[in-house]
């Protein structure tokens, strides 16, 4: 397998760092795949661009910077601005549902819209969203195994939140698994 | 010796290269940081300085880099490993310590995660552009021993080498990291501390009667005394005699400041730690280090893909030099060329040349910071540097 790139853009206190932490975490330690993962934001600390990226491979990684995404996650209109042109043809997009409004896109993007923070809120804390989306990435990506993401989840989040945050996971990854089921939606007609 | 189990994490991990150097400082036995964070460098100490007490160890946040770099020396003369940990603006500020360390011979490491440069330049971005400051950045003469890890596992395993190259040579040596390398989150693996292998302190076995503090053993190295234990030493930056007394003889400053130089210089070969790839028969040498070392091993991999003779050189033990494998490659048949990728506007490339001394061509792919090369553009510059030797023949 050669790298796969994969980008998560959002808004500083959205955990999109975290969220790839998971990702990345589950594939390297669950997964024996090797990844580098950067991240990027601004000075502020809640409100500003950021972003995770991911490149995964069998191989070691030698070029750790994402340039062309295969998979794209974008949680803000910002975000999806930004780096949807990147993104690969034939590439995988992810959208919040609610956040972002998508533009025409090229006829091969495959394009998933997951209602995260709606689902995070139903569970009665909009701060699990990034888990949430770490839930349905795992079902239509198929990375990582999903015991995996269960078993970087409970690694990576504060002692005493592990019961929320695996129970936001489950509502995205059924919610993926379901789309899944139905047929991808396309980004053009 | 083995680690103090205590202190290492064994496992495999997900950690940055900030957090990797941390957990190798603790597993070396450092139980001492002083610093005054700054990026990119911070999460070295914000580390440290959660996990260090519960071993009984401390983190102090001082006024300043000057502060930071000499408390560390006082923690090491009171008899514990030391660090501190900065990046551009503070490693210029710390430049007169590393002198003193030098010169009172204070076994300690200094880790710089480079940044855009000069002054306060790009905080959050990566350069190479401390690489000559970290070798001659201090006055006077005196040697000094730098790595440039390149992943977040060599962080964590050269911050170990480093406190143990402070140990065996009594000398400061610098852990220079950049950002990326800093910042980037790989796999870490952190073996069982049975299998990581600590230099001890050289304390000297004289009674206190016949301890001179800088009379130097066989290799050049003098033993250290316990503090508290009834020795009486005196430790100064001016030039000093085997007693550490202050003294302007020239014949005795002269004993001293070669005897600073050769105990590094003469052990250069030994110090020599390189990777490579692809020499054998290589006709372009890409040379690079730290971070950019990566993306240049990719170029070379495409330029092979291509029929292209290129092949890796990486200095992972950057100074001293590694003047002698250097020379051996540059005198072989067959080499047309030496390339130099680094982040900086040439800074290693000077080293370079005069190890070459203009036996082949060698051409700078420089950066001024930010970013890291794309390996594209470094597998465009082999490419013409191939095809202008076949053009020649």
């Amino acid at each position: 397998m050669s790298a796969v790139e994969i980008q998560i853009g959002g808004l500083g206190g959205q955990g999109v760092i975290l969220a790839g932490m998971v990702i990345g975490r589950g594939l390297v330690l669950y997964d024996g795949y090797h990844v580098s993962l950067t991240q990027s934001f601004g000075p502020e600390a809640r409100g500003s661009a950021c972003s995770a990226q991911l490149v995964v491979s069998r191989e070691p990684v030698l070029y750790p910077y994402v340039t062309n995404p295969h998979i794209l996650v974008t949680l803000s209109q910002e975000a999806y601005r930004r780096f949807v042109p990147s993104l690969r043809p034939g590439g995988t997009l992810i959208v919040e549902e609610d956040l972002v409004r998508t533009s025409p896109l090229p006829d091969a993007v495959v394009l998933y819209r997951v209602p995260a923070t709606r689902l995070a809120e139903a569970l009665g804390r909009r701060l699990v969203m990034n888990m949430v989306l770490v839930g349905f990435f795992a079902a239509v990506v198929g990375l990582p195994h999903p015991d995996s993401a269960r078993r970087a989840i409970r690694d990576s989040v504060p002692a005493g939140t592990e019961t929320l945050n695996l129970a936001a996971f489950e509502q995205g990854y059924d919610f993926g698994l379901k789309q899944l089921a139905g047929s991808p939606v396309h980004a053009s007609p | 010796m083995k680690a103090d189990p205590r202190g290492v994490l064994a496992g495999v991990h997900f950690l940055d290269g900030d957090q990797a150097c941390a957990e190798g400082a603790l597993a070396a036995g450092c139980r001492f940081a002083a610093g005054y964070p700054i990026t990119p460098s911070t999460e070295i100490v914000e580390r440290f300085a959660q996990r260090v007490p519960l071993l009984g160890g401390m983190f102090l946040q001082m006024e300043d880099e000057l502060a930071a770099s000499i408390a560390i020396q006082g923690a090491v003369w009171a008899g514990a490993k030391a660090f501190t940990v900065t990046s551009g603006p503070g490693f210029s500020l710390m430049m007169e310590h590393i002198g003193y360390a030098a010169m009172t011979e204070t076994p300690c490491v200094i880790v710089d995660v480079q940044r855009g440069g000069p002054s306060t330049g790009l905080p959050t971005l990566p350069a190479q552009g401390d690489m000559q400051q970290a070798r001659w950045g201090s006055h006077g003469d005196y040697e000094i021993i730098a790595l440039a890890p390149n992943s977040p596992q060599e962080c964590f395993d050269l911050t170990i080498e480093a406190f143990n190259l402070a140990e065996q040579y009594r000398t400061p040596v610098l852990v220079m990291m950049d950002e990326i390398v800093g910042h980037m989150t790989e796999r870490v693996v952190i073996p069982p501390a049975d299998q990581i292998e600590i230099v001890p302190r050289r304390y000297t076995t004289k009674p206190p009667a016949d301890y001179r503090p800088f009379a130097p053993e066989a290799d050049l190295v003098p033993a250290m005394a316990r503090a508290g234990q009834g020795y009486r030493f005196h430790i100064t930056g001016l030039t000093h005699d085997e007693r550490g007394y202050p003294t302007t003889n020239v014949a005795a400053h002269d004993r001293l400041v070669r005897r600073l130089v050769a105990k590094i210089r003469n052990d250069a070969t030994r110090l020599t730690r390189v990777e490579e790839h692809f020499l054998e028969d290589a006709e372009v040498i890409v040379l690079a280090y730290g971070i950019t070392s990566r993306v240049a091993l990719r170029a070379v991999q495409m330029a092979r893909a291509r029929g292209i003779a290129a092949g890796l050189l990486r200095p992972i033990l950057i100074w001293p030099f590694p003047e002698a494998r250097l020379r051996q490659l540059a005198s072989r048949a067959g080499l047309s060329g030496i390339l130099v990728a680094e982040i900086n506007l040439g800074q290693i490339v000077r080293e370079v040349e005069r190890c070459v001394g203009g036996r082949v061509p060698v051409r700078l792919a420089g950066h001024a910071g930010g970013s890291v090369h794309h390996p594209q553009e470094l597998f465009e510059t082999i490419v013409e540097m191939a095809q202008a030797v076949e053009i020649e023949r």
